[in-house]
């Protein structure tokens, strides 16, 4: 069983590299590189935004890439190969347990989401008008948190593409990213919220508010929700949402 | 042919919101080494329960035995043991044709030298080596089909299950199959098949069951089933001679002279000895002599009716 899911592993690793390493970059990083452009270097020009504006946008926006590149890799994939194409019954039929497939999916979708998360870290350099400065950045908190956020992607991701009909994918994507982006403290720091109240509360109930902010720990000095309820609100997204997607992945693997 | 490899007991499934069983209460075995064949009107059920068997569809109740691992209880042990080539084509559309076959290969353990020779020495065996390199989606119909029996070989499953395979085949795609098919079955695979192609059935499977509204309504040998249908009991038969010949106990007897030999057939219940003992008697050269059988399909039609589902 071990080797099964290595082999389906393998298998999805190989479709990135070989079949789709340019969809694969352009999905997961053109979204970022325009919220990088736009908010870190076009506001502060034209004097719209704090000439540091950028640094602090910096954890936000690899939340960003994290949650949604690893969500997308989830989702997009599953929704296809389970209705139109039906080309995941040959892996559900592989020697393994069939919620093994569904944590296969996870696992991969993680390794996207860091590897996209990784990539924003140059392209930051470039982009911000002060470059990015990780030399205050405690490294296994920041890989950690790498890997957390993209894992908090993935299990939204395997919600959304087992639980959301088929038909209804192109519908739910936009009414859901667009919240998930902009509640996320993907712009702002949490505790600058404390003027809107009700919307720093809202915001606590989207998942990559704590990816966003874990970040924001790991690489600023800027003031960020406490450890203790990021780590939280990260467990308790994975547990949830990873859940509610494995249980809606067996929904749609045995009828 | 030893015991059982598959056994169906009571199973019945009813999808969720649905008013009635998909599948009411069926039951059957398949035998090692035999070719079993579900054959039954669109949506009797047919490909509903082979999803049972290959863990794909959940029994609302039932027992799914294959090989003696419960379904439900063991589906790994059971997916180990079967391959399934399905009514709709589900090959990976990322991958090329050999790299279907290799990574199936994968799933089921097989190392990485050892894939990529089974994948090549099965793509010649299915009539597809120079379309390797190939994307799937570039595969016609046919091609597909071919793709998905070698990918079902690949793990060496001990039950082959194919869903309407020979559905939209070319006639030399079909009989290709057919041969596929018998060939596996002499190398000591167990195959399960449905199909609407009686001449297929009729050709292929050592058993046959019948369903129709989720229940088994008839199981037997393709000559067994036959013989349900009434009005054809009977025997042809070839005599010298151009006069009629005239059989003691039969209830009709019609036919024609040709080229100075009578061709007849003679209904009623007879054995065909008893008309060879007539021509016997009456002095004449037996020339031919078989017993009248419908076709498998009068029998479908005998026994599921006409009416369009
Ligand atoms: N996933 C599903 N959800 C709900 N109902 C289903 C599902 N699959 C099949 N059914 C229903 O179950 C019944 C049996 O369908 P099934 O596909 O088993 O028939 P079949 O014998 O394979 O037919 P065909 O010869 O057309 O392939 C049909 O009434 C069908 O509508
Ligand atoms: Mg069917």
């Amino acid at each position: 069983m071990i080797r099964a899911f290595l082999a389906l592993c393998e298998r999805d690793l190989y479709v990135t590299v070989r079949r789709e390493p340019v969809s694969f970059l352009a999905q997961s990083l053109l979204q970022p590189l325009f919220f990088l452009f736009v908010f870190g270097r076009v506001l502060p020009e034209i004097g719209a935004a704090q000439g540091d504006y950028g640094s602090q946008l910096l954890p936000g926006i690899l939340a960003l890439t994290l949650v949604l590149t690893a969500l997308q890799n989830v989702a997009l994939p599953l929704v296809i190969e389970f209705s139109f194409t039906k080309e995941i019954e040959d892996r559900l039929l592989a020697p393994l347990p069939v919620s093994w497939v569904a944590v296969e999916k996870l696992l991969i979708a993680t390794v996207r989401g860091v590897v996209g998360g990784l990539l924003i870290l140059p392209l930051g350099e470039l982009i911000l008008p002060g470059g990015i400065d990780l030399g205050g950045a405690s490294i296994p908190v920041l890989a950690a948190m790498l890997v957390a956020g993209a894992l908090v992607g993935a299990c939204l991701g395997l919600v959304l593409g087992t639980v959301v009909p088929p038909n209804r994918i192109s519908v739910a994507f936009g009414l859901i990213l667009t919240p998930l982006i902009f509640t996320g403290a993907t712009f702002y720091p949490w505790e600058a919220l404390d003027s809107l109240r009700w919307f720093q509360v809202v915001t606590l109930l989207n998942p990559m508010t704590y990816v966003s902010e874990g970040l924001r720990g790991a690489i600023t000095d800027a003031p960020h929700l406490a450890t203790g309820w990021i780590v939280l609100g990260i467990a308790a997204g994975v547990a949830v949402f990873g859940g509610l997607g494995v249980r809606g992945f067996l929904r749609r693997a045995v009828d | 042919m030893s015991g059982a490899l598959v056994e169906v007991a009571d199973l019945r499934k009813r999808y969720p919101g649905a008013p009635v069983d998909a599948v009411a209460g069926i039951s059957f075995e398949v035998r090692e080494g035999e070719i079993f064949g579900l054959l039954g009107p669109n949506g009797a059920g047919k490909t509903t329960t082979i999803g049972t068997i290959t863990t794909r569809v959940r029994p609302t109740s039932g027992r799914v035995v294959v090989d003696g691992f419960d379904v439900r209880r063991d589906p790994v042990a059971v997916k180990r043991r079967i391959a399934v080539v399905p009514q709709r084509s589900n090959l990976d559309r990322s991958l090329t044709a050999v790299e279907n076959l290799a990574f199936h290969a994968a799933y089921f353990g097989a190392g990485r030298r050892e894939r990529r020779r089974r994948a090549l020495e099965m793509l010649a065996r299915m009539g597809l080596e120079g379309r390797a390199d190939d994307k799937v989606d570039q595969y016609s119909g046919g091609m597909a089909q071919r793709l998905m029996i070698a990918r079902a070989l690949m793990h060496e499953p001990r039950l082959l299950i194919l869903d309407e395979p020979t559905t939209g085949l070319d006639p030399q795609s079909r009989l290709f199959l057919w041969e596929a098919m018998l060939d596996l079955r002499a190398r000591g695979v167990t195959l399960m098949l449905t199909t609407h192609d009686m001449a297929e059935a009729d050709r292929l499977c050592d058993r046959i069951a019948i369903v129709d509204h989720g229940r088994v309504i008839a199981l037997d040998t393709p000559r067994g089933l036959r013989r349900l249908l009434p009005a054809e009991h009977g025997v042809e038969v070839v005599v010298s001679g151009p006069e009629p010949l005239a059989v003691a106990g039969a209830e009709k007897v019609e036919g024609a002279a040709d080229d100075d030999r009578w061709h007849g057939r003679v209904y009623g219940e007879l054995a065909p000895g008893d008309v060879a003992d007539a021509v016997r008697a009456a002095g004449r050269e037996l020339v031919e002599l078989r017993r009248i059988e419908g076709s498998l399909e009068d029998v479908f039609v005998h026994l599921t009716g006409r009416e369009l589902r």
